[in-house]
């Protein structure tokens, strides 16, 4: 990739991009939900999609979540390869039915007669005193279910490779976005690219701790160890990418070398993609860790409204510090 | 009708139409393996042959025969738990049927899904699904892709019909409206079928449904149609759904029908049925579906009691035959396990195949012997 091809797009633009390519690229892909259309998205990132591609591929739907992943999913049964948009992954547990009991099992139920070549989509996480009802991470909820996918970029380049790659994927997949991202800028190249799952990306080398990390958090990694490096503290940080499938070799190679590990995830701990990475660790590098693998989540109780209370319930740079400092005992 | 399940039987609510006596032999010897299949369930069941739950058809085979009878092969169907008759009216080899309730490799579903949960997919069979209501979402998904196949991949006209079957008591599900919303505003070819046997498990429908004894009229709502039909005589079921499959499939728009019929059997294995009374089930069952339309074709002289009597031998055999080929396949190998998570393989997942019905070859073409993802959780 020549640096020449290269542009700076916000993410929102990314996410626009790729769901047109693969559009264009296959018909049987179309986009639905709340406000895709007409409105040209809640938060523009179909922003020009009507206009493009018609009102028979990129479809507005009235508020039913449960109707409407429901129907895409009957439609990918059929061979088509919907996008759908939760305007907020808040939103989606009203569709919990047809996206955890239908859309990840479908093959399994059917003997393998029936895929469910799905995308959903949409902003996942705190998305600034929304309240705890609009400010769910899914991450550890959904994660749990064998049968799916699931997709979190950190960043534009890999919004657009990573849902390229979702869009043809045969499995659903569950592609989580953050509103806070959405504006974020970044280099992404014009000519096309596809990003493979279950390849880490190491958004950072270093050599003391492996700093692990999924979606938005991955910037506040960055964020921290380069106050961290000032106190010569080298940080290696591992964008996950893909929670499932969670490219474990990278993982562990990265703490054979650091012998300590911090795990940072947006979900609350319990039963979350953090515990799944300390059990890892734990059990594939008992001997080269100098510590237990330290775990940087959001606070374990419902996300408050009050500013300050939100950020100190997020994790946040300085609480990724104090976890380095503790792992490596520079508490 | 004030009231349903009624006192009165139910009949005439449509004229049945001129149907050949050669096509009404051949349904009444599709309701009859329906119903002896299921009778073979039962007694399979109490042999602990066939595990978790079971729901048998019986008294309502002429809702899946004569529906089913009305469209073509080509249309999408989906169904709700009580799916063996469907999976057997739609074509499924009643062996593949039975070999997947007694959860062997040579089931429909390889013995992963089970008796609530058949799929077909060479005769458009979506499933059997086990959630009350959640069906009915796909099968206005399955209409939404006919007609995006038909009119914006293939550039021509909506040709095909959906037909999605929900009981009665999933009318209250808030999917099933959400779906009946959608079906509306988005003109999909979809026939929502109630198959209204007048019991919510153990609930009479008037204690769970506002409008209990009228829900077609709730169609209005969603801006479409809804068709009374009566279930218990096929000949009648067939007419009256075959000139809506034929409106809905000219029209591209949904309707729904409020099926009357009766399950003569619990909802489940281990129903007593103490909510009703045996009066009210021996009126159901001296208008037997299987027997009106024995009586009907004795009356044109197309049928004797000899010739029933070997009908009735035939099917025996065949389902006494399906019960041997089942007890015969193989229980579903360990090793089968964790096949068909993924189309792709990764990690434990060991990509999918079609189950020995469609002749059981890869689905995911060409991936590697030697799994490259090995350290992929």
């Amino acid at each position: 990739m020549t640096t020449a091809t290269m542009r700076e797009i916000e993410f929102r633009d990314a996410v626009r991009e790729a769901m047109s390519e693969e559009m264009r690229r296959d018909k049987r892909v179309y986009l639905l939900g709340e406000e895709v259309a007409q409105y040209n998205g809640a938060y523009k990132v179909s922003k020009g999609m009507l206009d493009e591609f018609g009102p028979r591929r990129v479809i507005d739907t009235p508020i039913s979540e449960c109707g409407f992943a429901g129907m895409a999913i009957g439609s990918a049964m059929m061979g088509l390869r919907p996008i759908v948009e939760f305007m907020s992954w808040s939103f989606s547990l009203v569709a919990a039915d047809p996206i955890l009991n239908n859309a990840p099992k479908m093959l399994y139920m059917s003997g393998g007669q029936f895929g469910c070549p799905i995308v959903f989509r949409g902003n996942n996480g705190a998305g600034g005193q929304l309240g705890s009802t609009h400010s769910w991470a899914v991450e550890g909820l959904f994660s749990n279910v064998p049968g799916m996918k699931m997709v979190i970029p950190s960043n534009p380049y890999d919004a657009k490779g990573l849902l390229k790659t979702a869009i043809r994927d045969d499995d659903p997949v569950f592609f989580l976005e953050s509103e806070r991202l959405l504006s974020m800028k970044g280099e992404v190249p014009e000519t096309e690219y596809l990003i493979p799952f279950g390849q880490a990306r190491t958004a950072r080398a270093g050599t003391d701790c492996t700093i692990v990390s999924f979606g938005r958090p991955v910037n506040l990694c960055l964020e921290a160890a380069e106050s961290l490096e000032k106190e010569g503290i080298s940080c290696e940080i591992l964008d996950m990418r893909t929670i499932r499938p969670l490219d474990a070799g990278a993982i562990v190679r990265s703490v054979k070398r650091t012998g300590a590990c911090v795990v940072v995830d947006q979900s609350w701990s319990f039963g979350s993609p953090g515990s799944e990475v300390a059990a890892l660790v734990h059990r594939e590098c008992f001997d080269d860790l100098d510590n237990y693998v330290h775990r940087v989540h959001t606070a374990d109780v419902p996300a408050p409204y009050a500013y300050d209370l939100e950020q100190e319930y997020l994790p946040n740079a300085r609480r990724i510090c104090e976890a380095v400092r503790s792992c490596l005992y520079k508490a | 009708m004030s009231s349903f399940p009624p006192t009165t039987i139910i009949s005439k609510i449509t004229p049945r139409g001129e149907i050949a006596a050669v096509t009404a032999l051949k349904w009444l010897r599709e309701m009859m393996l329906i119903r002896e299949f299921e009778l073979r369930c039962m007694q399979a069941y109490q042999d602990k042959k066939i595990g978790g739950f079971c729901h048998v058809y019986i008294g309502q085979e002429a809702v899946a025969v004569g529906t089913l009878a009305a469209i073509e092969a080509s249309d999408p169907v989906v169904t709700a738990y009580r799916d063996h008759g469907h999976a057997l009216a739609r074509g499924m080899d009643p062996r593949h049927c039975m070999a997947e309730m007694f959860g062997r490799i040579g089931g429909c579903a390889k013995g992963k899904g089970g008796s609530m949960h058949m799929f077909d997919r060479a005769n458009n069979l979506f499933g059997g699904h086990g959630i009350v209501g959640a069906q009915i979402p796909l099968g206005i998904g399955l209409a939404f892709a006919t007609k995006y196949e038909d009119e914006v991949i293939n550039g021509g006209t909506s040709k095909r019909v959906t037909l999605a079957y929900l009981g009665d008591g999933a009318l209250n599900q808030g999917s099933v409206h959400e779906a009946k919303n959608l079906a509306g505003l988005f003109n999909l070819p979809v026939i929502i079928i109630c198959e209204n046997n007048g019991y919510s498990m153990g609930t009479a429908i008037s204690r769970g449904t506002t409008m209990g004894h009228d829900i077609a009229s709730k169609a209005l709502g969603y801006g479409f149609e809804g068709v009374v039909m009566n279930g218990m005589d096929v000949l009648e079921t067939y007419t009256a759904m075959k000139e809506l499959v034929d409106r809905v499939r000219a029209t591209s728009r949904p309707a729904f029908v409020d099926m009357r019929c009766y399950r003569y059997k619990g909802h489940s294995m281990s129903d007593p049925r103490k909510y009703r009374t045996r009066e009210e089930e021996e009126r159901y069952e001296a208008d037997d579906p299987i027997g009106r339309l024995k009586a009907h074709l004795e009356g044109r002289n197309a049928l004797t009691e000899d010739d029933f009597k070997a009908m009735q031998r035939d099917v025996r055999t065949q389902v006494r035959e399906s019960v041997e080929w089942a007890e015969q396949s193989p229980p579903a190998p360990v090793s089968d396990l964790y096949r068909d998570v993924y189309r792709e393989r990764w990690g434990p997942y060991t990509g999918s195949s079609d189950p020995e019905m469609l002749g059981g070859s890869e689905n995911q073409a060409g991936f590697a012997a030697t799994d490259p993802k090995a350290d992929l959780l």
